[in-house]
């Protein structure tokens, strides 16, 4: 019996195996996401608690990273949900190492704001699209949506931050 | 090219622009995480691991609690039949071989 199979018949060394040889990634796609190194540790955790509850529903030949994927996603995007404007970086994070010069203190104060204003399915493609570079083919899968619904989903993020963002935008733009 | 072709192209183009505009002032706001900022602190296997046996054991303390509840959940109404159809056998016995026929 293999690994995956063995997890799916609820053997909790099989399961520490994969917890072990996934965690990492899951860590990292929702820290991504959330941006707090805290939350995204209590999240991984989280995640991994529903893979196991829920491993009767995994099929052993199945592919466990993008289950895994899936469901971080959805738990990344149930906290986003949940706390709307509390999930900003610390400070420390958040300065580039090589700032525009034409972006202000002021500006990127007001940039996060508009951000955290964001509803939470339009954020979520939004940082990892935007942001963190991701594939748009990666969020797709992870977010289980398709990669047009993932681009119409960054287009219109794009807008609600220009709307919100007003002439600010148009300023960097000009400065730059 | 058609002028509809070309429109459409001309669209394609600002809406990318635009996005890459606004991808510009995110990154400054908010840049990217660097790599070393990708692993979790910990192992949070341990953590997990608690988790999983305080689930287990609530999990069975409510399946013993379910199965005391199973064990009491007879109603006052079910005791009074069962008592009546006793104190009718006893008062009229005649009955017992009618039922076991008709059983």
């Amino acid at each position: 019996m293999d690994l995956q199979q063995r997890f799916v018949a609820g053997d909790l060394e099989a399961f520490e195996q994969l917890f072990r040889d996934h965690q990492r990634q899951v860590y990292a796609w929702i820290v991504r996401i959330v941006r707090n190194p805290a939350t995204a540790e209590d999240l991984t955790v989280e995640t991994f608690w529903r893979i196991f509850r829920s491993r009767a529903l995994f099929r052993a030949d199945g592919n466990f990273s993008a289950w895994s994927h899936r469901i971080a996603t959805n738990i990344a995007l149930d906290h986003l949900r949940k706390s709307r404007r509390e999930t900003e970086l610390p400070d420390d994070l958040l300065a580039p190492s090589t700032p525009d010069p034409a972006v202000s203190r002021e500006m990127r104060t007001r940039i996060r704001s508009a951000f955290a204003n964001l509803p939470p399915k339009y954020r979520l493609v939004a940082t990892l699209a935007l942001i963190e570079n991701a594939p748009y083919e990666e969020i797709a899968a992870a977010a289980s949506i398709t990669v047009a619904l993932v681009k119409v989903r960054v287009f219109r993020a794009t807008r609600m931050l220009r709307k919100q963002l007003g002439a600010l935008s148009a300023e960097v733009g000009a400065q730059s | 090219m058609n002028q509809e072709e070309k429109d459409r192209a001309s669209n394609t183009n600002a809406q990318r622009n635009e996005i890459n505009e606004i991808k510009h002032l995110l990154r400054e706001a908010m840049p990217p995480l660097p790599s070393d900022q990708l692993e979790p602190r910990a192992d949070l296997w341990p953590r997990l691991r608690a988790r999983l046996d305080s689930q287990h054991t609530t999990d069975r303390a409510a399946s013993n609690v379910n199965g005391k509840s199973q064990r009491i959940r007879v109603t006052w109404f079910d005791w009074a039949l069962t008592a009546l159809a006793a104190a009718a056998l006893l008062i009229f016995p005649g009955i017992i071989p009618a039922l076991l026929y008709h059983f």
